[in-house]
């Protein structure tokens, strides 16, 4: 969330329930045409353009951008589209964009500073939402001109639209009718646990187990597709049954002397370290109460949510980018637009993928829109016009049918699979891209790669790390359990790169250890898992 | 392709506020500081406008596990002009430029404090909240009710003055429409029959002076149809509602003698703002004017009532009879709610503390809904023991004593919570 803020924003995308399989029928193979079809008759004059909009001319727009949409063969939900106040996407923004969610300080606070940005000009408000879901719900802002209610349409409801139905992220993970039940649920437990248990007491507890929304990730496994009735019949089960695997686990009967005892000693619990720390705790956290454990859960699933949609930011935007940029274009070259039109959302659109050179003062790494637009168009050109460069090193693609092929790079790739795949020595020598090593143990920085022939394949897969999420936060894992001591719990941090913890990891400690109920330590590794050091620890919570 | 467009303008905002609250309920500690301080350098007309707090960055942070300085780190940057590989560059300071990228610029803001606005309801709540006064403040002091005249619909009486005019010619049109409908349809059909004997020269037979005669009785029962009749006649009704009285005003009278010094003021100051906030949250409208006296009295603006000095003697009736004279020029009891709070350190010149005494029985209060004296000074003079005899006599009259800041908030309550318990 972050991050994001810090370029020119177009839009926020609710992110989607991730651990819900497809609608059943959605995986039918689509064709793709391989030209645009043929525009129809040339309108007698282009469609008015007033900056005020009217639902009317909402709608004659939407038709005219819907028609061209689908002459480039874009397959998307059907659309709705609602119109908002400013307060309103200040209301969306400050809770992650969900149309619905658990209360908690923390989205106060965003509130907070949105509106405060927003009030003091530092902020412009993105111009829309799009949720994903069936139909595709988009946000329009009351503000916008009828030229930038034209941009949003075409790149919400026709970018994101269709990269919401075809990337296969978003294809195995979501399934938006589920998500808003989900949160539903959520908020109405988290609002029950106030009454029963206190205010302070959830809240402590909400507060350790943000903490650690990012390790209560499964990076890998797909959970089952759930409605709410059934997640409530289930998390009764599931009570009764952690108390019992809890109490299991903890039993204080003395093993029988000679049986197993000494291979115990030897064995860690868990027996394979595990990645999702929240997950662990939910299962393992000997004083949980059970709703204690539900709550857990609860941020624990809506963690999981978040974490494909961070995957493919740039190819998304990039998607929604060109998309707009495509369609506009050839409903201009077709007549259905104004030159006032035009030169507004050409405006607007190139404030979004504008990159400051590195040293500029507006630089803040590279810019997600520009790289993305790039690439698309980059893969484009590929196909019309070919270089011998491109030849050889996309003989696959160069020279073949565009729509195709962007839709097949739009359908099978993550960020930094994408990068990796698609970025081409022509892009990176237009955007002048180099490597810099930096090794904190020298004083000077290191320009490792640039654009030219040595470079690329290495430059290339730099990048491309860049956008993988498994490199960007510390690999932090459950290592141990003291069974036999004092219960404490401990971590294991593998360095990558030689990179240490930031200085907030004791107060982090804390937190685990308010849920674990016992102490906690934190060893760390390098990154062949040898030389254990402890880094912090920390006693039992004595509350 | 389908498409759906709805109107959400209307649904409601402040979807937030359940956040908001949490947040502010989280720092209370910090946020009530930041009032208190916003409290002591305000002025009383000021107090309760909105609040810019700010709370340190470091108190309102979520801990994560995350990437620290050192190791490692290879980032693409964009942008190349001059390097080329091989190239040594110095380590840009700060981080947030060059090298650091996305993950420096995540801390390069966070110097900064925290800060946000409060609103002016939530600034209220906190300052009461901080006095620990409950809200019984708000009920025990009575209102007097007065009536104002609201809209209710449209009735079928009234004076022509409340003619709705609109809705009377929409109910005439209903009713000529009602009226008169068959019977035009009935002419206009009978029209045509009559037209075509005529075309055909049949426009003498009996069927067609049959149809004439139908026609003009036809014509002549729409003409009888008035254009407006009395029961078309609709008038705006008002109905009387009782509203508190809005007005109030708040008279602040000060000894500035030699003796108040600049911290016995502020005490007094104090006292003044707490009693103003409470008037606020009662009264859309509310006056105030400061009376000072030493041995004469004069009415006089804010800044003047609390940082001029003065020296000399205290006549404490010459303030007395300034606000009474002031009372009776501008300030009619019928239409004000009037409250006085008066400030002194009890010093007084001795001949005159039972005239005080006679001056507030006989001609203030009277008129006033409550009369508060604060003494800022301990030892009980002469014009404390006369206001004493006072305090049984009077329900609204009240007198306290404070010595110290801390003293203030407690008094007022005190001051309000007896008055609360006698009515």
């Amino acid at each position: 969330m972050n991050h994001m803020a810090q370029y020119p924003v177009l839009e926020r995308r609710l992110r989607d329930n991730p651990w819900k399989t497809a609608v059943v029928g959605e995986r039918r193979h689509r064709t793709v045409p391989e030209q645009p079809l043929p525009a129809g008759a040339r309108p007698a004059q282009p469609l008015p353009d007033p900056s005020d909009w009217t639902f009317e001319l909402i709608e004659r727009y939407h038709a005219a951008i819907a028609a061209t949409a689908e002459r480039f063969g874009l397959d998307t939900y059907p659309n709705q589209l609602e119109v908002i106040t400013a307060e309103q996407m200040m209301d969306a923004y400050s809770s992650v964009g969900m149309p619905v969610n658990y209360r908690h300080w923390s989205y106060g606070k965003e509130f907070l500073a949105t509106e405060r940005r927003y009030r003091r000009g530092h902020m412009g408000l993105a111009y829309e939402i799009v949720i994903n879901s069936n139909p595709c719900i988009s946000y329009l802002m009351e503000e916008n001109t009828t030229a930038m209610q034209a941009l949003v349409i075409a790149h919400a409801a026709y970018g994101h639209n269709s990269f919401f139905k075809g990337n296969y992220l978003f294809r195995m993970w979501t399934d938006a009718s589920s998500i808003i039940d989900y949160l539903v649920y959520a908020k109405d437990y988290v609002a029950q646990c106030e009454e029963r248990y206190g205010f302070d007491e959830v809240e402590r507890l909400m507060d350790s187990c943000h903490a650690l929304a990012n390790f209560g990730v499964d990076r890998y496994r797909r959970p089952s597709k759930k409605n709410l009735a059934r997640e409530r019949l289930e998390r009764a089960q599931r009570e009764a049954y952690a108390q019992q695997q809890v109490n299991d686990l903890w039993r204080t009967l003395p093993t029988r002397p000679g049986k197993d005892g000494a291979a115990l000693e030897h064995n860690r619990f868990p027996q394979e370290p595990q990645e999702n720390i929240l997950y662990f705790i939910e299962k393992h956290a000997p004083l949980l109460e059970p709703w204690q454990r539900e709550i857990v859960r609860i941020v624990r699933k809506i963690a999981q949510y978040f974490y494909p949609q961070r995957q493919s930011q740039v190819m998304n935007e990039g998607w929604a980018t060109f998309w707009h940029y495509t369609l506009l274009n050839s409903l201009y070259d077709e007549g259905y637009l104004s030159d006032g039109v035009m030169m507004e959302w050409l405006g607007s659109h190139t404030n979004v993928i504008f990159q400051p050179p590195v040293g500029h003062r507006a630089y803040s790494g590279i810019n997600p829109y520009a790289l993305g637009f790039g690439m698309y168009r980059d893969i484009q050109r590929i196909c019309q016009n070919p270089t011998a460069e491109d030849r050889q090193w996309f003989p696959d693609i160069a020279g073949t049918p565009w729509l195709p092929a962007l839709d097949h790079a739009m359908r099978n790739f993550k960020d930094e699979s994408f990068i990796g795949q698609y970025l081409s020595p022509h892009l990176m020598r237009e955007m002048r891209l180099f490597a810099l090593h930096d090794d904190t143990r020298q004083s000077e920085l290191l320009v490792s790669e640039i654009h030219d022939e040595n470079g690329y394949r290495n430059l290339r897969q730099l990048l491309s790390q860049q956008y993988d999420l498994g490199t960007r936060e510390p690999n932090i894992q459950v290592w141990n359990v003291n069974l036999r001591g004092d219960r404490s719990l401990t971590l294991r941090h593998t360095q990558y790169q030689g990179r240490p913890l930031a200085d907030g990891t004791q107060e982090v400690l804390r937190h685990v250890a308010r849920l674990w109920g016992f102490g906690v330590q934190i060893e760390g590794v390098d990154a062949y898992g040898n030389h254990p050091v402890m880094l912090h620890s920390v006693p039992a919570p004595t509350e | 392709m389908a498409l759906q467009i709805i109107d959400r303008r209307l649904a409601g905002k402040n979807k937030s506020v359940g956040n908001r609250e949490r947040f502010v309920r989280r720092f209370k500690e910090q946020i009530a500081e930041s009032v208190r301080r916003a409290v002591s350098q305000r002025g009383i007309r000021d107090i309760e406008q909105a609040e810019s707090i700010s709370i340190p960055k470091k108190d309102i942070g979520e801990p994560v596990f995350h990437h620290g300085q050192g190791g490692i780190r290879d980032m693409v940057h964009p942008g190349n002009a001059e390097h080329v590989r091989g190239d040594r560059i110095q380590r840009p300071q700060g981080g947030a430029g060059g090298s650091g990228g996305s993950q420096a610029s995540d801390s390069g803001e966070g110097e900064d404090d925290f800060t946000f606005t409060l609103t002016k309801e939530e600034f209220m709540q906190l300052f009461f909240e901080d006095l620990a006064l409950p809200n019984l403040l708000r009920t025990h002091i009575g209102e007097t009710p007065k009536y104002k005249p609201r809209r209710a619909g449209y009735s079928q009486n009234g004076i022509p003055n409340n003619l709705a005019v609109l809705r009377t010619m929409r109910g005439a049109l209903g009713r000529r429409i009602a009226l008169g409908q068959s019977a035009h349809r009935e002419r206009a059909a009978l029209q045509v029959q009559l037209d075509a004997l005529v075309q055909e020269g049949n426009g003498t037979t009996d069927e067609a002076v049959a149809l004439r005669l139908r026609i003009e009785e036809l014509k002549e029962r729409t003409g009888r149809i008035p254009y407006l009749d009395p029961i078309d006649l609709r008038f705006r009704s008002r109905v009387q509602v009782p509203v508190p009285n809005s007005q109030a005003v708040m008279f602040c009278l000060m000894d500035v003698s030699g003796s108040m010094d600049q911290a016995r003021k502020d005490l007094a100051k104090r006292f003044f703002i707490l009693l103003y906030l409470f008037l606020t949250r009662h009264y859309e409208k509310i006056d105030i004017v400061f009376i000072r006296h030493h041995t004469q009295a004069a009415e006089v603006s804010e800044e003047q009532f609390f940082h001029s000095t003065e020296s000399g003697g205290t006549v404490v009736s010459s303030a007395l009879v300034l606000l009474d004279q002031i009372i009776r020029a501008r300030y009619p009891a019928g239409d004000w709610n009037i409250y006085a709070a008066q400030a002194s350190d009890g010093d007084n010149f001795t001949n005159d503390s039972g005239n005080c005494r006679s001056l507030l029985v006989d001609r203030i209060l009277p008129l006033v809904r409550y009369f508060a004296y604060v003494q800022v000074a301990q030892e009980e003079q002469n014009l404390w023991e006369e206001y004493s005899q006072l305090q049984s006599q009077f329900s609204h009259f009240a007198m306290r004593k404070v010595s110290e800041p801390g003293d203030i908030y407690p008094v007022f309550r005190d001051l309000f919570k007896k008055e609360g318990v006698q009515l």
